[in-house]
């Protein structure tokens, strides 16, 4: 057969399918779903997937944000002005909530994050709504726990995440089956690389928020990572603030996501820059995975997203 | 840049290399970041590694693995070259090693079988090329490492290539199946061609990875099944009053607007008035590609039915014959019941008989066993409560597969490949 009968579905085409797939499957398989939507890359990413899935018609599920109430202002402003463009529900709950109700104890001192007990605010929040699938923007090639996580991963009704014990996931035939109580996270970018997600940025023409490109910003420096300041940020002794050009890889809580040194300020130098880079996202810029070598495995069991 | 996907198995214990060997692929191929390489080296460290990287801890990503040095579960692993872009799944060797074998296959185009070069051809190669068989993998590729073991003896490559022929013509289903002399710890042959082997001019493993042709390249040769998944009705003025559109992914072939089309089970017919994107409509789609169909006619259509030329219609039918590879503890037996899922059907199913019993390391099929038991492949005869649309596994991946699922616990216990109606 000739070269010319190959079809040219390229595998962000390939990748963007099975997402779809994937997003339809839910839709018709459970009751009530939800968007997990933080105005990062990934779930961007979702909110198109979820268009081209569903469009015409609106989506079959709401979207919900977990605000720690420490997430940089212009990707609130961000993730308001999207949901005001799809025209689609959007739920926020607050870390500030959960505090103020005492089912979350803030922590203390310097260091403290309010990346642990988002955990706390999203399993609430998914039994106050009854929500059975939650989607998630999380993929495989992050970090090594993840690299063993299913497409539709199942939550007991603690839920926890039992990583020996998960339903083998075969040809794209998916178990949806669950009792009351328990429900599942679905992550449609499984099989996406960081870099696939900002070529396909590129390619959708999807708008982002500022922060993913390089700006001045007062920062400083803590373990290696340069963290944005803010007012009210505590610093440790010998800690500094100063101004540095600055872009974001992951957009996380402040106070454990950190900024890299770049000039990158298009997508077109984004995608170069992210192609050649030699340090994973999380690796760079999450102090949340730098607890442990099994920090993330640990958080994921417990519920986190 | 557009590059295809290609999606490739291994499987292996830790003794054979295997993780070795995808640790090299990813190393050689600059894919591994430098932090990554930081927690490699000081995990080799801890490990008592004599300063070698221990390639292998780059595949272990659950803190009981990295304790115990063992793989618990398929991981999943990405990377690029200028021409293709891979997904590998990595399946463990030696727990649940069938069930792991089986799910990695069921999604693979391509088949890395690994032998140690001192070792000959073990049950575990056998097994994994009979799985890579059965799962209807058209290629694979036979990895024989330890070759610096061996002092790159091109007499013991020949050997093995010859065992390995002896076994394999007794795999149905495999189109091609190559041969490659490597060192993994080394580097040889796996990106970078080796020194040490000038007698083989074969291609190297990576190079024949970007090769390959597999059947995916091909999707039009098969005839067109279209499930349907979801059906877009936007209620109210939005998108319009009329808009119905049926959702779904192409399993195989390709449809064009104008096509006079079937809706199975029922056998309605009507033809393809357009085919949506939210890009827009397309004159033509091809497998894998989601879209939406609108109808001619107005058809209730739902959810599991499957739209198809007519002339190319797959079988209806409820009952089935099918080989099942078996995934948990609880056996299963005559009069058994299940849930089934293929395609986006669901059916409830009746096991009515267990014909035989693969012995997975003779390829030899043993009759009338009392039950399969966890890791067990036997080929089953079943009823369900509705009729299903299929084909056999061996035409039709996507449409010849299903899952079992158990009523009271929900989880996954068994994986069906359909023979034929019976």
């Amino acid at each position: 057969m000739s070269v010319a009968a190959r079809p040219q579905l390229s595998h962000l085409r390939a990748l963007e399918s099975e997402a779809i797939h994937v997003m339809r499957e839910v839709a018709a398989e459970f009751e009530r779903p939800v968007l997990l939507f933080s105005g990062g890359k990934d779930s961007i990413v979702l909110l198109r997937l979820a268009e081209k899935a569903f469009r015409p018609a609106p989506f079959p599920f709401p979207l919900m944000h977990v605000d720690t109430g420490h997430n940089f202002p212009e990707v609130i402003e961000y993730r308001d002005r999207r949901v005001a463009e799809l025209g689609e529900r959007l739920i926020v709950a607050n870390v500030q909530d959960s505090i103020d109700s005492g089912r979350a104890v803030e922590e203390t001192g310097p260091r403290a994050s309010r990346n642990r007990l988002q955990t706390v605010t999203l399993l609430d929040a998914i039994a106050e709504h009854g929500f059975d699938a939650a989607f998630g923007g999380a993929r495989r090639d992050e970090e090594r726990a993840r690299a063993k996580e299913r497409i539709m991963s199942f939550r007991d009704d603690f839920g926890q995440w039992d990583p020996k014990n998960q339903r083998p996931e075969l040809w794209n035939l998916y178990n949806g089956r669950i009792h009351k109580g328990e429900h599942a996270r679905v992550f449609p970018l499984s099989n996406w690389t960081e870099l696939d997600v900002w070529e396909y940025i590129d390619q959708e023409c999807l708008e982002v928020p500022h922060i993913y490109f390089a700006h001045e910003r007062k920062v400083f420096e803590r373990d290696g990572m340069l963290y944005a300041w803010r007012e009210g940020t505590e610093l440790i002794e010998g800690e500094e603030i100063f101004e540095e050009t600055v872009r974001y890889r992951t957009v996380g809580d402040m106070s454990c996501t950190g900024g890299v040194r770049s000039h990158a300020a298009t997508l077109e130098e984004v995608v170069l820059e992210i192609a050649a880079t030699r340090i994973t996202e999380r690796g760079e810029t999450r102090a949340d995975d730098r607890v442990s070598e099994a920090a993330m495995e640990d958080r994921k069991k417990a519920g986190y997203f | 840049m557009t590059l295809d996907l290609l999606r490739f198995t291994t499987a292996g214990s830790v003794d054979d290399g295997k993780s070795t060997l995808i640790g090299r692929l990813l190393y050689d191929s600059k894919q591994v970041f430098e932090d990554q390489l930081e927690h490699v080296a000081q995990a080799s460290e801890r490990r008592g590694g004599e300063g070698a990287l221990d390639l292998a801890l780059l595949t272990d990503g659950l803190r009981a693995e990295r304790e115990q040095g063992i793989t618990i579960d398929v991981a999943y692993r990405y990377f690029a070259t200028a021409r293709r872009r891979f997904i590998i799944a990595d399946c463990p060797g030696h727990r649940q090693y069938t069930r792991n074998m089986v799910t990695g296959a069921s999604t693979a185009d391509v088949s890395v079988v690994l032998i140690d070069a001192r070792r000959g051809v073990l049950e575990q190669s056998r097994r994994h090329a009979f799985i890579s068989a059965l799962l209807g993998i058209p290629e694979m590729v036979v990895a024989i490492n330890k070759m610096d073991l061996v002092d790159y003896s091109q007499e013991r490559f020949e050997e093995l290539v010859e065992e390995f022929e002896g076994f394999a013509h007794r795999l149905n289903g495999v189109k091609q199946i190559s041969y490659i002399p490597m060192s993994a710890l080394d580097g040889d042959n796996v990106v970078e061609r080796s020194q040490r082997m000038p007698w083989y001019d074969g291609l190297v493993l990576l190079e024949h990875l970007e090769q390959v042709e597999v059947a995916y390249d091909h999707p039009n040769e098969k005839p067109a099944r279209f499930p349907v998944q979801w059906v877009i009705r936007p209620s109210g003025a939005a998108g319009g009053e009329d808009y119905r559109g049926y959702a779904g992914q192409l399993a195989s072939g390709g449809l064009r607007r104008g096509d006079e089309v079937a809706v199975l089970p029922g056998g309605a017919r009507t033809r393809i008035a357009a085919i949506d994107t939210y890009d827009g409509e397309l004159e033509e789609a091809m497998a894998p590609m989601s879209f939406a169909l609108r109808l001619e006619d107005e058809l209730d259509i739902s959810r599991g039915e499957l739209i198809c030329h007519p002339d190319e219609a797959p079988s209806v039918g409820r009952a089935l014959e099918a080989d099942v590879c078996w995934m948990t503890d609880e056996p299963l037996r005559t009069g058994s019941r299940y849930l089934l899922k293929q395609t986006s059907r669901n059916a409830t199913t009746v096991i009515d008989a267990i014909e035989d019993l693969v012995n997975v390391h003779t390829l030899e099929r043993a009759p009338a066993p009392q039950e399969l038991t966890l890791n067990d492949i036997g080929r089953v005869h079943l009823r369900t409560s509705v009729p299903l649309v299929f084909d056999p596994y061996a035409s039709n991946r996507r449409t010849g597969s299903f899952i079992l699922i158990d009523e009271a616990s929900n989880r996954t216990v068994g994986a069906g490949m359909i023979a034929a109606a019976a």
